[in-house]
């Protein structure tokens, strides 16, 4: 079966975010980028899947600025065949992406598309089930185990309280948790035959898709910094603050 | 002329880097405490292509360039210092079966040595014939199809453990003109190991003697033609510089960042380290002779990549500022963390006694001047 991956270019996990002056975002100037680490787990699955033998080609998707493409010629070097780029230089919310992924999943008609769960940059946590909703097909969100047999999926999904493994139909859409795999890293040979493996360029209006954005960010602000903690002398002074100061007891 | 690392450089270097913080540096510690050999991280790294990186292609190897493997050292040795000089001597020995040899002896030794499911060794040193390398003594005379080798190697980062010894050793007359380079496997007869010497540190890799007491070796083994031994062991060199000048730059880079970190978070005098202006100026130094040693190395692996015809020079001006820089870089991020630094609980000491032998081995820091003061005076 053949299996699209979106991958989406953020924030390299490592950086300390710093917001901008005007609270308007996050300040990306020379900030390190990389690929969203849950699109990373979901590129694994689809290699090991490839591997076994149940997937035949992994094409990896990302919408973005032109940098983008480095973030496909990452999946490609970790094993992906060959690349889409749609690019822009917008802020592309999820629903745009769903319905730009909609399209590409219309003419590539793959059997399986698995998307990270999340973003780390906004941590929307919506676009696989969008894009499921607007194909009408079966989701496998949360997945922390993948097993396809007998022409369906099996997703162990991770859910409060526990583990829920469910069956369902193909084609669809799975999106992946932290705990599915540990992405291999791109090898040196790797990385150089990842240039050779093609990459299609793009853009929203080829899927006629208006990426206009529909929300709109008032303010982006800093956590608040964590105070300094208090030592106490005794479990006795320990008890009395939990209950005068912090009423928690 | 632009200075910007490109596409694939960049991807290289993160391999590394991951590679680096996920594989080594937890591990940096304990195999130091230890005297831990790790083969089976070799292992996992030459799967990603770290075992031949300037090794061609057709036996496996990663075919990239002198600043590629730089790149790559200088990111590996910000996890552990000792293992990534460990893979650059691998590399170094690997390279010279790669460029010298003859066709069936690539085919025989480097499919194997770029996974590293055989691990290299570099044999020049002697007891008595360190500085002055052409000086060595050990001797290899003909007898049928068998060189018989009789003599001692001094100081032989992997001895014991490797199981390819690429040897120097006199199959001619006195000068550097009558040395050779026969590649010795583990296991030969009359090949033996010293005791592991205790070191100061790179405590990550074994350090022996590798002894010839009437040691049989194929004369197929023989690298190049007989007498061309200095010359491909001084090839090999100029690329092992490189690398281990990368390796300083590498962990002189984290000391800096752990040195920064920590002024930004410890508080004397009611404020924090990074308030006080001679502390400020220290770092900034830092920063800077390091960012130019960095540049210094980056040009000679241009050059050397190049075939420039001074290549030779230059990755001795850069052995040399990057090891001297590297050392003094680490002292000082030593002590911006006081008594701190000096614990084994701070990564800092490590990174100290890792860094030091930089200065003196491939070649010391002297010779590196005598090199370069000879090119400058060349009539
Ligand atoms: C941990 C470790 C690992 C090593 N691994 C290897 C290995 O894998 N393979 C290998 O072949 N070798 C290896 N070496 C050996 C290393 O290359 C030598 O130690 C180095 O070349 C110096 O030789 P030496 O120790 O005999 O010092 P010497 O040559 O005796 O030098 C002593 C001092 O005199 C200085 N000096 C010498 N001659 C001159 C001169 N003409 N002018 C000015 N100063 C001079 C030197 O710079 C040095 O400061 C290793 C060494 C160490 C410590
Ligand atoms: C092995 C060992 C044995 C020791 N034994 C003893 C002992 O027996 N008894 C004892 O009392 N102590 C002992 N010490 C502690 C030692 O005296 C302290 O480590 C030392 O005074 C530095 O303090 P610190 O480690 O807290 O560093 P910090 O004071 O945190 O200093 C960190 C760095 O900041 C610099 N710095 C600090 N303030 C300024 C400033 N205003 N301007 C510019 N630079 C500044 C320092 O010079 C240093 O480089 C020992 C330490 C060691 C490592």
């Amino acid at each position: 079966m053949k299996v699209i991956v979106p991958v989406k270019r953020v924030i390299d996990y490592n950086v300390k975010a710093r917001v901008k002056p005007d609270q308007s975002g996050v300040d990306l100037a020379n900030v390190k980028m990389s690929m969203n680490p849950f699109d990373e787990i979901a590129v694994e699955e689809a290699i090991r899947m490839k591997e076994t033998g149940t997937v035949t080609e992994i094409i990896a998707v990302s919408i973005g600025p032109q940098q983008a493409q480095e973030t496909i010629r990452t999946a490609l070097a970790m094993g992906a065949d060959r690349g889409i780029l749609v690019k822009t230089d917008e802020t592309v919310e999820p629903l745009a992406v769903a319905k730009i992924l909609k399209a590409i999943v219309e003419q590539e008609k793959p059997e399986l598309v698995m998307l990270g769960k999340q973003a780390i940059d906004d941590d929307c946590n919506q676009t696989g089930q969008m894009l499921a909703a607007l194909l009408d097909w079966p989701q496998g969100t949360f997945a922390s185990e993948v097993k396809f047999t007998d022409g369906k999926l099996q997703v162990t999904r991770e859910i409060d309280g526990g583990l829920q493994t469910i069956e369902i139909n193909m084609p669809a859409v799975v999106t992946t948790d932290l705990r599915l795999n540990e992405p291999r890293y791109a090898s040196l040979p790797n990385i150089m035959k990842a240039k050779k493996k093609p990459i299609d360029m793009k853009s929203p209006e080829d899927y006629e898709v208006d990426i206009t954005p529909r929300l709109n960010v008032l303010k982006v602000t800093e956590p608040a910094k964590r105070e300094a903690g208090v030592k106490v002398e005794s479990a006795a002074e320990l008890v009395k603050k939990l209950r005068e100061e912090a009423g928690v007891i | 002329m632009h200075f910007d690392l490109n596409e694939d450089q960049r991807a290289f270097q993160e391999t590394a880097r991951q590679f680096s913080e996920n594989r080594l540096a937890p591990f940096a510690a304990e195999w130091d405490e230890d005297k831990f050999f790790p083969v089976e991280t070799l292992r996992e790294a030459a799967v990603l292509g770290f075992g031949g990186i300037y090794v061609k292609e057709d036996v496996g190897g990663s075919n990239l360039s002198r600043l590629d493997a730089a790149l790559i050292f200088e990111a590996l040795s910000a996890g552990c210092t000792s293992t990534a000089a460990f893979i650059s001597i691998h590399n170094m020995a690997s390279w010279m079966i790669d460029c010298f040899g003859s066709e069936a002896q690539r085919r025989h030794w480097l499919p194997r040595l770029t996974t590293m499911e055989l691990i290299a060794s570099y044999c020049l040193t002697e007891p008595g014939a360190g500085s002055d390398a052409a000086s060595l003594r050990t001797k290899a005379v003909r007898e049928g199809d068998d060189y018989i080798l009789n003599g001692t190697k001094a100081f032989i980062s992997g001895g014991g453990h490797s199981d390819v010894y690429v040897c120097m050793v006199r199959t001619g007359g006195d000068g550097a003109k009558g040395i050779s380079c026969l590649v010795v496997e583990k296991g030969a007869a009359g090949l033996s190991f010293g005791a592991e010497e205790r070191k100061m540190g790179w405590n990550s890799q074994p350090t022996t003697q590798v002894i010839f007491e009437n040691a049989r070796v194929p004369v197929a083994n023989l690298i190049g033609a007989e007498g061309d031994g200095f010359k491909i062991a001084l090839q090999g060199l100029d690329g092992g510089r490189l690398n281990i000048g990368a390796c300083s730059l590498g962990t002189a880079g984290a000391a800096l960042e752990a040195a920064r970190a920590y002024m930004l978070e410890r508080e004397q005098f009611g404020r924090k380290l990074s308030h006080f202006q001679a502390l400020q100026f220290k770092l900034a130094d830092m920063a800077t002779e390091l960012e130019a040693a960095r540049l210094l190395l980056y040009q000679a692996a241009y050059k050397l990549e190049n075939k420039d015809p001074k290549a030779s020079m230059y990755c001795a001006m850069a052995k040399r500022l990057a090891t001297d820089t590297g050392f003094e870089v680490v002292n000082e991020a030593l002590q911006i963390h006081g008594g701190y630094g000096y614990l084994k609980d701070y990564p800092i000491e490590r990174h100290l006694r890792d860094v030091r032998v930089h200065q003196i081995l491939e070649g010391t820091n002297e010779i590196m001047r005598m090199i370069i003061a000879r090119n400058l005076l060349k009539p």
